[in-house]
């Protein structure tokens, strides 16, 4: 038989396997049409916008580029400030990720959970902090005036601060997963054979945690790229493409051009995603299993036990007094002239705000179920099923997480703001669309943790419950939801967190209808109303750990308490 | 040749702090002699690695000291001590090839360009790895793998070469050769060595002195023939090989160096070293199966009645219940000799030389 002669037979047998489970092939059918009217329509959408001037096609948006400052300028600056920000967000997750795995520092707990905490709270809380802090009427801005002189927080300088702040966590996650990776014994084969700590980590270290590292500055590079909420807050006259393309649709209903910049700011971005999943990941020499590595190196150096301390108290001390300065804010008065303690902004951020929250509660509560069973489905399918499409099905779900907020809410108001032949319904103005964008938006993450958790169950666990005389039904409930079940419940509090504080595609959906909490605050930093931003940004974060608790709780009933819920992959 | 090349004196390691602590290795002293392979042998937990990784600087001794030629190397870093060590997962760099793993520490080293190849790939020839040069750790097996690590300490000449468990990765036919390889190697550079292990076949094959470790604490040093004939304890006895274990009492000393045994009644002419024991002391006797013979049943001897018979083809291995003492018997060329069946009355006896004294000591 011939090589493609086999193949024709196996896609047969497949498809003939799949008519067999017609329930199967009619989910699969709908989750193709789901993600091509949710994920690829509205991308496409954008694309086709930007291609239209007046109504007809043309291509001077894109001969423009290099000539107007429109684009070119915010291109540049997002490039320069995801760069930076990667840069200095990946030493610093570095540094901080070298201390906890390869120092003896003393309360490591505590610094790693300090350290990860802006991975919960809403990325732009730390922009508003660093207004409190550093800005015209900011606490420490008199005493820093006086070092260095005049300066203005809002501008490249503040963004990198602020962006290094929010997403240097993820670098130190990623990095620390690959330092941990690392077997200790070929750092002590290295020592043993002459060499120096310097010269160990030099010659050892570094090099096997070279593609960790590629991969935490591209992540960075691409969420800070990315991010709208801080720079909204915090540019000034720093324009990046983010809040450009919104000023452009919101402000001056400019769809071609807002598109254009949006497809600007998603050439990088997913080029960087493309390097770090296709390229990168496969370079490493270390297979993060998130099983820890035996013994930690005893005899430290002084050089190397001092700078490293330094940077994690430095760092930890940041986010204490960055979330401390929103907790002292929210009591002032009026900020920045009169300061007389008060409960009134969470009086008033309750007035203002409560349908907000209300909204913000129902929607997420609402998409968040259904991003995690969606989501565990898919990657059930994708792992235990065969399927002709099964590697597109994985490919276009897992496209969203690489897509900037902008560029996806964009794409919701082109696609879904008339009926179309794909899909007869308008959604602008509806709950459906701020639900369906929070699904899809927030599922990727669902599938990754479904991946991970069904790759390791070995398909002879469940039949050893089987040969000891378990039901299908009873091995499904007694082996296999346990062990899936502390993946599942993970992804479902990473999209809750998500979706609570999501605001970069969110703010072009929203109406006066349905509106939600992270838009309020921005709305009151927009006013300069930054003390009662500051209540309802606690609120917020106050609600996330809420929901967190309670679904620890949960895992911890239905797992057996083996497990807790780790909120990043 | 320095009988003292290396010297562990009153080696302590206690790991933990306060209520929690754990003595792994208790009061150590060992003196191996240059050019010497000295293998650590015992149980699972005994502290094999422990010791070892204080010799190469790893684990700082809670007390006691390290001599190396003479030296005090007991607070020496580790990468500043004359020691390598042959890793049991190999630990090789796997971002680097063959050779750039084995002159590693010579750049270290700051050993010359021409230098450094030179010494190579004479190692590398020398442990069979030639060709190999340019592949990644990856793309070996794992007999070269470890034979890699194996070059990668070699090619430094280090004055002591540890190695910790270095075979346990490989399949068991592979063991058997590379354990005669590494013996060969070490015998042929000379180099002092210390080698960790669990298997006794290991120790006794590839040694020139066994340490027998339990709990920490060093229950006999010696050659393998003296550890397997002069146990010098219960432990040791049935920790290596297998033996059998019968009480008896000095019934009286017949001179200065010989005394008769009475062992259930029965009584044995034994030479032993002079004035070794006093009259009427209990004693345990150790007596290994392939040393006990069986005869038909007679009067006035020892007797026992058979209550399994194995046929392993190149021996007989009978249990014989000798007065609820179950005594191991293993027959050679079972073709020569009388077969019992289970059930049957036998004698056993043995001769007074394959008996080994040791004062009484309850089984644990
Ligand atoms: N870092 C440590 N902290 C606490 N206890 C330790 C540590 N390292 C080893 N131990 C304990 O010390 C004892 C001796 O360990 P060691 O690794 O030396 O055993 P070993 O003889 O090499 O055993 P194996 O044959 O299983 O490798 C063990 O009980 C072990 O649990
Ligand atoms: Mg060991």
């Amino acid at each position: 038989m011939t090589g493609s002669n086999r193949k024709r037979q196996e896609i047969i047998g497949n498809l003939r396997l799949l008519w067999k489970e017609p329930l199967l092939l009619v989910s699969i059918i709908a989750i193709f049409y789901f993600l091509m009217i949710f994920v690829l329509f509205p991308l496409f959408m954008v694309f086709k916008t930007s291609l239209i001037v007046d109504k007809q096609f043309d291509l001077s948006n894109y001969l423009a580029i290099f000539s107007k400052k429109y684009y070119f300028q915010p291109f540049i600056n997002s490039m320069i400030l995801g760069v930076l920000a990667a840069t200095a967000g990946t030493i610093l997750g570095f540094v901080f990720a070298y201390a906890i795995t390869r120092t003896p520092l003393p309360f490591k707990r505590f610094f790693r959970m300090t350290a990860t905490f802006p991975i919960i709270s809403p990325p732009f809380v730390i922009a508003l902090a660093a207004i409190l802090l550093f800005g015209r009427a900011g606490s420490l801005t008199p005493y820093i005036s006086r070092i260095i002189g005049e300066y203005s927080i809002y501008g490249l300088g503040g963004l990198v601060l602020v962006e290094t702040i929010a997403y240097g966590p993820i670098a130190f996650l990623v990095l620390y997963g690959v330092l941990q990776a690392i077997d200790p014994a070929l750092e002590e084969a290295a020592m043993d054979l002459g060499a120096s700590r310097a010269r160990v980590f030099a010659t050892v270290t570094l090099p096997l945690a070279v593609p960790g590292i590629a991969s935490a500055w591209l992540l960075v590079f691409i969420e800070s790229m990315a991010d709208f909420g801080n720079p909204m807050v915090l540019s000034g006259n720093f324009r990046v493409l983010s809040v450009q393309a919104f000023l452009q649709i919101t402000g001056m209903y400019d769809l071609s051009r807002g598109s254009t910049l949006a497809i600007l700011l998603l050439v990088p971005t997913i080029t960087a995603f493309f390097i770090q999943k296709y390229w990168v990941a496969r370079k490493s020499y270390v297979t993060v299993t998130g099983q820890p590595t035996g013994a930690t190196i005893k005899r430290l150096e002084w050089y190397i036990k001092l700078p490293t301390y330094a940077a994690c108290i430095l760092f930890t001390g940041i986010v204490f007094l960055f979330y401390g300065m929103l907790i002292w804010g929210s009591f002032q008065t009026l900020w920045g002239v009169d300061a007389t303690l008060t409960l009134h902004n969470y009086v008033e951020m309750f007035q203002v705000g409560k349908d907000y929250i209300i909204d913000s509660l129902a929607l997420s509560t609402l998409a968040t179920p259904i991003t995690g069973i969606l989501g565990m489905f898919i990657a059930f399918l994708v792992i235990r099923k065969k399927f002709i499409g099964r590697a597109t099905m994985e490919f276009v779900s897992m496209l969203t997480f690489a897509v900037p907020g902008t560029v996806v809410g964009i794409g919701y108001i082109l696609a879904f703001n008339q009926r179309s032949a794909l899909f007869p319904f308008v959604l602008t103005g509806t709950a459906w669309i701020i639900t369906t964008l929070l699904i899809f938006r927030n599922m990727p993450v669902g599938i990754r943790s479904g991946i991970a958790a069904l790759q390791q169950i070995d398909p002879s666990i469940e039949e050893a419950s089987t040969d000891l005389g378990a039901s299908s039904n009873k091995t499904f409930r007694k082996i296999t939801l346990p062990m899936i079940a502390p993946a599942f419940f993970s992804g479902l509090a990473f999209s809750f967190v998500k979706a609570m504080t999501a605001i970069s595609a969110i703010i072009f959906v929203v109406s006066g209808r349905w509106n939600l909490i992270t838009v309020a605050i921005l709305g009151f930093v927009d006013n300069s109303q930054y003390a009662q931003a500051a209540a309802m940004s606690l609120l917020l974060i106050v609600i996330v750990l809420i929901a967190l608790s309670i679904i620890q709780i949960l895992v911890g009933r239905i797992g057996k308490g083996a497990r807790t819920v780790s909120i990043v992959n | 040749m320095r009988p003292d090349y290396l010297v562990l004196r009153s080696l302590v390691k206690v790991f933990g702090t306060g209520e929690n602590t754990f003595t792994a290795v208790d009061n150590v002293n060992v003196e191996v002699q240059e050019g010497e392979l000295v293998t650590l042998l015992g149980p699972s937990g005994c502290g094999k690695t422990t010791t070892l990784r204080m010799i190469s600087g790893f684990e700082i001794p809670t007390s006691g000291e390290i001599f190396i030629d003479g030296e005090d190397v007991s607070t020496t870093p580790p990468n500043q001590r004359p020691t390598t060590m042959v890793f049991q997962n190999y630990a090789l760099f796997p971002h680097l090839t063959v050779f750039e793993n084995i002159a590693y520490g010579l750049k270290i080293r700051r050993d010359s360009k021409e230098n450094i190849r030179k010494t190579a790939e004479k190692i590398m020839l020398l442990v069979g790895l030639e060709g190999l040069a340019e592949r990644s750790p990856a793309q070996l097996s794992g007999g070269q793998q470890q034979r890699v690590s194996l070059a990668r300490s070699l090619v430094m000449e280090p004055k002591v070469l540890l190695l910790d468990e270095p075979l346990s990765n490989l399949d068991a036919k592979l063991r058997v050769s590379t354990r005669l390889e590494i013996r060969k190697l070490q015998q042929r550079v000379g180099i002092t060595s210390v080698y960790v292990t669990h298997d006794q076949e290991e120790a006794m094959t590839l040694s020139d002195r066994v340490v027998i470790m339990h709990q920490g604490k060093i229950m006999q040093i010696g050659t393998p023939q003296a550890i397997y004939a002069k146990p010098a304890n219960r432990f040791v006895a049935d920790f290596i090989g297998k033996a059998n274990f019968l009480e008896g009492r000095i019934g009286s000393l017949a001179s200065r160096n010989e005394i008769v045994l009475d062992i259930m009644g029965q009584k044995f002419q034994v030479l032993v070293q002079p004035d070794s024991f006093s009259e009427g002391a209990r004693v345990l006797l150790v007596v290994r199966p392939e040393s006990v013979n069986l005869e038909p049943k007679k009067p006035d001897t020892l007797t026992g009645t058979v209550q399994e018979a194995v046929y392993l083809g190149s021996q007989m291995v009978y249990e014989v219940d000798v007065a609820k003492n179950i005594i191991t018997v293993e027959v050679a060329n079972p073709q020569e000799h009388l077969v019992f069946k289970a059930g049957e009355e036998v004698t056993i006896s043995f001769q007074g030389k394959s008996l080994h004294i040791l004062p009484y000591e309850e089984a644990h």
